[in-house]
C-alpha cells in the first residue's frame, strides 16, 4: 500500500510545564480531507504548527510521503510542500493585498520585485476563487475579517502545496464566504494530489467536505471514522459528553 | 460627452479631493509641506538663505546624519532601534588612524576595515537582542558606554590629525569636497529608498516590524532581518563619522557630539513619517526631515535668533509631526483612499 502522504507519530509537545500534545498519531493520504475537531485549548494549532516546521517537536516523528523528516523551519516544511493558513492568518497590515499574498514567496526581477507580475496573479487568483476584493493593492489593514480570512486561503491554496494545513479557515466567513472556500478545498480534493487538514468547529460543515474525521482531545487523537460513518449529533455528543459528566458530578455532589 | 476644459465642477472638485487623497496617503506628505514652507519662509526673511554657500553649509550639516537617519529607519521599520550609532561614528575614524598609524596599514584596508568593525558592532548589538531577547534601547545602550569607554580609553581623548596616507583625492571624495557628503547621501538615500520598497529585504523588514509572529509563521527569519539592519546602522554610523572627520580634517572625540548624532537620525527619521511601533516609514521622509532639522537650525541662525531656542524647536516640530503622523494614518486607515 502507499505511504501517506503525511502521517504524525507519537508526537509530544510541551510548552514548559504545560503539555499541549502528548501523543498523537494520524494520517493523511493525497486526495483526502482531514478534518481535525477539538476543544478550544485541546492542542489543534499547536499540532498544525508542529507539522508546517513553526514549532519544534520534543518527541516523535513526522513522515512526508513515508519519510521521516526533520523540520527546521517554515521555509523547510514549504520546501517539502507543506503550507498553512495560521489561525492568525500571518497577515501584515502594513503590506497590500498582492504582498502578502507573496509574502516570502515574491517573484522577482533580478534583485527587484515584479510588483506587475504579483498584482496581476493576486487579482487572478481571488478572481477565480469568487472572492471579491476591488482592489489588491490597498493595506492589508483596510480588509474585513472574512476578507483577510479569504487572502490568507488564496496564499496557501495558490501556493502548489501538497499538503495543505487549514486552521480554522471559515471562523470569519459568511455564508457565501465559506461556501466559496469550502468549494475550493472539494476542487483541491477532486484534484487528488493535494492531502488537507482541516480544523474546524463548525461540524455541519466538517462533515461536508472531509473525508475523515480526527478528534483531539487532552493531546492525543480519541476519534478516527470515516465521515460517512459519523454525524453532527454523535460528534457534539462526543465533544460535550466529557464536560457533562463532569457537571453532573459536580452537581450531584453539591 | 464632455470636453476637456468644460470639465463639469462636481468633477473637478472630485479630482482635487482624490488628488488630496493620494498626497495624504504618502507618508512624506506632511514633511514635504513643512520643509517647502521653511524654504519659503527663510528666504523671505533672509536673502542669503538660497545662496550656494549657504545652501552648502545645510548639505554639508544633513548629508551625514542623513545617512544614518536611513538605517534609523530601516531598524525602526523592523521594529528595533540603535542609540549607540553616535559612538560608532565617533570611534570609526579612530579605528581608521590606529589602522594606519599605529600598523601600516594602506588607508582604503583601513577605511574598510573601520566599517568592518562597525558591522561587527551591529551584529553583537542585532544578536544581543534577538537572541538574549533583551530590548534594543538597553542593548545599544550599554553598547553606547561600551564604546565610549573603548574610544576614551584607546584615545584619551585627545583629537589627532587626519592620518597621511587618506589626505588627497581619498578624504575629498570621501566628505572634505564641497558636495561630496551630499552626494554620498542622495546616493544612499536613492538607494535604500528602492530597497525598502520594491526589495525582498525591504518587504521582509516592513513585516518583521508590522507583524513578527505573523512574518515567522511566514517563514521569514524575523531575526536575521533585524541583525542586518542593525549591521546596516552601524556601518552608516561608521561612514559619517569618517565623512566628518574628512570634513572637519580632523579625528576628534567628539565627533557626533556623543548622542547628537543619534538623536538627531531619530527625529529626521520620526518627523519624516517613520513609526517607532515598526511596519512603515519612509527613507525619502527622512531625508526630508533631516531637511528641515538643518533649515531650521541654519535659518535661525541666518536670522539672527540665537542658537538657543533652536532645541525648542526642535522639540515642537518632533511632537507636532508626530502628532500629524497619527492623524495621517488614522485618515489613511479609515479612508477609502
Ligand atoms: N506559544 C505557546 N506558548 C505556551 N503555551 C502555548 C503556546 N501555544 C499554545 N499554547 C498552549 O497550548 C494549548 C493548546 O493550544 P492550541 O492553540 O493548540 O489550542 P487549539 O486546539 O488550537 O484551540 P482553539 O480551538 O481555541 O484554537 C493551550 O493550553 C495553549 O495555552
Ligand atoms: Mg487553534
Amino acid at each position: 500500500m502507499a505511504a501517506f502522504a503525511l502521517e504524525v507519530s507519537g508526537v509530544a509537545k510541551r510548552f514548559g510545564a504545560l503539555t499541549a500534545l502528548r501523543d498523537v498519531n494520524l494520517h493523511v493520504s493525497r486526495g483526502e480531507v482531514l478534518g481535525l475537531l477539538g476543544d478550544n485549548g485541546a492542542g489543534k494549532s499547536t499540532l498544525v504548527k508542529v507539522i508546517c516546521g513553526f514549532h519544534r517537536l520534543d518527541s516523535g516523528q513526522i513522515l512526508v510521503d513515508g519519510e521521516p523528516v526533520s523540520l527546521r523551519g517554515v521555509d523547510h516544511a514549504r520546501s517539502l510542500g507543506i503550507d498553512t493558513v495560521y489561525q492568525d492568518l500571518a497577515l501584515v497590515n502594513e503590506l497590500s493585498v498582492y504582498h502578502n499574498m507573496f509574502l516570502n514567496r515574491e517573484h522577482r526581477m533580478g534583485p527587484l520585485l515584479n510588483n506587475r507580475l504579483m498584482r496581476r496573479l493576486a487579482e487572478s487568483h481571488l478572481h477565480a476563487m469568487g472572492v471579491d476584493i476591488p482592489d489588491v493593492t490597498i493595506e492589508a489593514a483596510k480588509l474585513s475579517g472574512g476578507q483577510r480570512q479569504a487572502i490568507a486561503v488564496a496564499r496557501s491554496v495558490y501556493s502548489d502545496a501538497r499538503i495543505l494545513l487549514l486552521d480554522e479557515p471559515l471562523a470569519a466567513m459568511g455564508a457565501k464566504e465559506a461556501t466559496i472556500i469550502l468549494d475550493l478545498v472539494a476542487d483541491l480534493k477532486a484534484r487528488g494530489d493535494v492531502a488537507i487538514v482541516i480544523i474546524a468547529h463548525n461540524y455541519a460543515q466538517a462533515l461536508q467536505v472531509c473525508d475523515r474525521i480526527n478528534i483531539l482531545q487532552q493531546g492525543t487523537i480519541t476519534f478516527d471514522r470515516p465521515a460517512s460513518e459519523t454525524s453532527v449529533t454523535e460528534l457534539t455528543d462526543l465533544m460535550v459528553a466529557a464536560y457533562r459528566t463532569r457537571r453532573r458530578d459536580e452537581t450531584g455532589r453539591a | 460627452m464632455s470636453v476637456a476644459g468644460t470639465v463639469p465642477k462636481p468633477g473637478g472638485a472630485a479630482l482635487a479631493r482624490r488628488a488630496w487623497a493620494a498626497f495624504v496617503r504618502r507618508r512624506e506628505a506632511s514633511v514635504l509641506v513643512v520643509a517647502i514652507g521653511l524654504v519659503v519662509y527663510f528666504q523671505a526673511a533672509s536673502p542669503l538663505f538660497l545662496t550656494s554657500d549657504n545652501l552648502r553649509n545645510i548639505a554639508q550639516a544633513t548629508a551625514p546624519t542623513a545617512i544614518v537617519a536611513v538605517g534609523i529607519v530601516f531598524l525602526l521599520v523592523s521594529g528595533e532601534i540603535d542609540v549607540s550609532v553616535g559612538m560608532v561614528a565617533a570611534l570609526a575614524p579612530y579605528l581608521m588612524h590606529y589602522a594606519i598609524d599605529f600598523y601600516g596599514v594602506p588607508a582604503v584596508p583601513a577605511i574598510l576595515l573601520a566599517l568592518l568593525i562597525a558591522a561587527a558592532v551591529g551584529l553583537v548589538n542585532g544578536l544581543i537582542t534577538t537572541r538574549l531577547k533583551v530590548p534594543s534601547f538597553v542593548t545599544t545602550l550599554g553598547m553606547f558606554y561600551l564604546l565610549y569607554g573603548v574610544l576614551l580609553t584607546t584615545s584619551r581623548a585627545y583629537p589627532v590629525a587626519v592620518p597621511e596616507p587618506v589626505k588627497g583625492d581619498l578624504q575629498t571624495w570621501l566628505g572634505a569636497g564641497d558636495w561630496a557628503s551630499l552626494c554620498w547621501c542622495l546616493l544612499v538615500v536613492a538607494v535604500f529608498h528602492v530597497v525598502l520598497t520594491r526589495t525582498r529585504w525591504g518587504l521582509h523588514t516592513i513585516s518583521a516590524g508590522g507583524n513578527p509572529l505573523g512574518a515567522t509563521e511566514a517563514g521569514i527569519r524575523v531575526s536575521r532581518v533585524k541583525v542586518g539592519n542593525f549591521m546596516l546602522v552601524s556601518v552608516f554610523g561608521a561612514f559619517a563619522g569618517l565623512m566628518e572627520a574628512f570634513r572637519i580634517n580632523s579625528i576628534d572625540p567628539n565627533i557626533g557630539g556623543g548622542t547628537r548624532i543619534t538623536f538627531t537620525a531619530i527625529a529626521a527619521a520620526v518627523i519624516g513619517g517613520t513609526a517607532l511601533a515598526g511596519g512603515s516609514g519612509t527613507v525619502i521622509g527622512a531625508l526630508l526631515g533631516m531637511f528641515v532639522l538643518a533649515m531650521l537650525q541654519n535659518g535661525f541662525n541666518l536670522i539672527g535668533v540665537s542658537a538657543n531656542p533652536f532645541f525648542l524647536i526642535q522639540g515642537i516640530a518632533i511632537l507636532v509631526s508626530m502628532i500629524a503622523n497619527q492623524y495621517l494614518s488614522r485618515l489613511r486607515r479609515t479612508g477609502r483612499s
